[in-house]
């Protein structure tokens, strides 16, 4: 069989076993009657006997995520429960075996029935409906002894395949079981891409024939050049463990020439902080504060969210913290600040737009992070999510530093701010390129569609193109232009984003021993050439191709 | 029937966590209690529901401000709406 290739979306290069995601369950099939007496009987018996047995599995694991201290997934889990032992599902597929429906037929009507319902709820119940589907799922996998939807239990490491992942699948992944990501679909910036970067799993996704891998074969996954090596040689089972080496940065930031490069952490929430401390993280490039603010129905209060940014700013402290306010809208609805009834949540009210319709949310989040500051000696800035315009900009700014924060930028991910760069940074401090968002909003692709993945690579030359353009402005005004977007993490991309003129790379942790050594390697007129060479290239492929020819011709 | 009319004090209405927590409330009960969203301006009412059932609630889909009411027979059905009741009166969020 001959190797899979894809998008290596995650660096680090692994090997074990294939364990496959069981496949989806379909939709049963509509025949087979059940004549009226025992069948009948034996079938709703059946089907009590399955939901007791998924609704305890589900509780159990509610159980052991509690006593993990992941309270948010054991709450999902406990609901998730008491939907497999439901009276409404229950009592509705009950009345359908009554009419002669085989129970896995039964739940999949029934559970259909209320996932519709929910749908025409819009908004948050709407949501809800992939809970429904899931539970759906687990009991016709119990009526019909199949394995349970999710990630596969095994004894030992493994690498993990699947078509593609769901945040369900995700929310129990166990990184020590899991070596590394394969998955058919998905883009750079799909969760599964995210996810794999954040608990830095090696991972490559849009692999084509990824689902024909076999259990148990043996893999090479190596997530930098996007393979996945069938059957590997001894040889290159050892270089893959060779490659896990470094796990903290060895040396301040910069090329070998001596050009600075700041390499800051990306953190998600307080917990994220030890693991950025014990990568060597120069300072934090991402403060994401939306953990503040996420699964509440009003805001926190000035007081709490003080207590949350000082535990960061005190693990940082004498380096740079840079605390992006609080993101909510589309993938992240919050109810005091977003609406459920946008047609189109990407383009909608979200980021800094949501400060128009509760301004006070912004005023007290930016009041409560410059109390935390002025108690730490960590050097903090503040950014604002989604900003379009320079005048937008600029009342961020007036409204920071009005709050006694000296130090005010813009995250730019709307290709407007990068089109008008140089305004954007004469009426704030910085900015802080989100390559996630830019490359969507740029390419007019959902980051989340598998189909359009390659749209959403961070090679793209039109992605290069604005990020050069944002950083000249950077160049021209003085002014300091990061990127905090996950190409960041991607060791080659990020020796072309320092070629660009960026002067500081965010990423996830993990990937830092990486991306500073394979800067520290590179001059950074070599950095130029290769940013010169991708951004004047067709496609991602080639870019990433001419970039590689460029490294192996100058040694 | 004895019957209770509550407010729905919860932010975002009667949806997943709040549901979580009433449902399982409802199935501590020694009755069965019902709940139902009256129509405003003579639209049709939205349920009964199973009080102790989460998927019952989510549907019935009732939002912050929405009056509901709680119904329920036999023995011990008068203290169970009333403590019922305050549950929808409080708003769960926390």
């Amino acid at each position: 069989m001959n190797d899979l290739h894809g998008i290596g979306v995650a660096s680090g290069r692994v090997s074990g076993p294939v364990a496959a995601m069981p496949p989806p369950i379909g939709e049963p099939a509509e025949d087979g009657q059940l004549e009226e007496g025992p069948d009948r009987d034996r079938a709703v018996a059946l089907l009590e006997s399955s939901s007791s047995a998924v609704g305890a599995e589900l509780s159990a694991r509610a159980v052991a995520a509690r006593e993990a201290g992941r309270d948010d997934a054991a709450e999902v889990l406990e609901a998730t429960a008491m939907m497999a032992l439901d009276a409404t599902l229950l009592g509705e597929a009950k009345t359908r075996i009554g009419q002669g429906s085989r129970p896995e037929r039964a739940v999949w009507e029934a559970a259909g029935q209320v996932a519709e319902q929910l749908s025409s709820l819009g908004g948050y119940m709407a949501e809800r409906v992939r809970d429904v589907q899931d539970v759906r799922d687990r009991l016709v996998a119990e009526l019909t002894g199949r394995p349970a939807p999710g990630i596969p239990v095994r004894e030992d490491p493994f690498v993990l395949v699947a078509r593609d992942l769901a945040p369900a699948d995700t929310a129990t992944l166990d990184p020590s079981k899991v070596a590394a990501l394969v998955t058919e679909q998905g883009g750079p910036t799909s969760h599964t891409a995210i996810l794999a970067r954040a608990l830095g799993l090696p991972a490559v996704v849009a692999v084509a024939g990824a689902t024909d891998l076999v259990d148990g074969t043996w893999v090479l996954v190596d997530g930098a050049q996007g393979t996945v090596v069938i059957d590997p040689t001894e040889e290159q089972r050892g270089t893959a463990a060779a490659a896990q080496a470094p796990t903290s940065l060895a040396v301040a930031g910069g090329t070998s020439d001596g050009h600075r490069v700041g390499l800051y952490a990306n953190v998600g929430d307080p917990s994220g902080i030890e693991e950025a401390v014990a990568a060597g993280a120069e300072g934090v490039g991402l403060f994401r504060t939306e953990f503040c603010f996420l699964d509440r129905a009003e805001a926190p209060s000035v007081d709490e969210q003080v207590a949350a940014y000082e535990r960061v700013f005190a693990a940082f402290g004498g380096h740079r913290v840079v605390v992006r306010t609080l993101d909510a809208g589309a993938d992240k609805p919050l109810p005091f600040v977003t609406s459920d009834d946008e047609p189109n949540p990407a383009l909608g009210v979200r980021g800094l737009r949501t400060a128009q319709r509760s301004p006070q949310v912004l005023q007290d989040q930016l009041t409560a992070i410059a109390r935390a500051a002025a108690g730490s000696d960590a050097e903090v800035w503040v950014m604002a999510p989604m900003v379009a315009t320079a005048e937008e900009a600029s009342a961020f700014a007036e409204q920071a530093h009005g709050a006694g924060l000296p130090t005010a930028g813009v995250m730019v991910e709307v290709p407007s701010a990068a089109l008008t760069a140089d305004l954007v940074l004469a009426a704030c401090d910085f900015a802080s390129i989100g390559t996630n968002d830019l490359a969507q909003y740029t390419m007019a692709a959902d980051r989340q569609l598998g189909v359009l993945a390659t749209l959403n690579d961070p090679w793209q030359p039109a992605l290069l193109r604005l990020i050069a353009m944002t950083a000249e402005a950077g160049t021209r005004t003085g002014r300091a232009v990061g990127v905090c977007g996950e190409a960041a993490a991607d060791p080659l991309l990020a020796c072309v984003l320092v070629g660009l003129g960026v002067t500081s790379l965010s990423m996830t942790p993990r990937a830092l021993p990486a991306v500073g050594a394979a800067l520290a390697e590179l001059t950074l007129a070599c950095c130029a050439e290769l940013a010169e060479a991708a951004v004047s290239s067709e496609s991602p492929a080639a870019a990433r191709e001419s970039v590689a020819s460029i490294l192996n011709r100058s040694p | 029937m004895p019957e209770r009319r509550a407010v729905v004090a919860s932010k975002v209405g009667l949806h997943a966590r709040p549901a979580a927590l009433f449902a399982k409330a409802a199935a501590d009960q020694p009755v069965e209690v019902t709940v139902a969203v009256p129509g405003v301006d003579g639209g049709p009412d939205r349920g009964p529901v199973a009080a102790s059932s989460i998927l019952g609630l989510m549907t019935l889909g009732a939002k912050h401000g929405e009056e509901v009411v709680l119904a329920a027979e036999g023995e011990g059905a008068e203290a169970a709406l009333d403590s019922l009741a305050e549950l929808i009166a409080q708003a769960a969020d926390a």
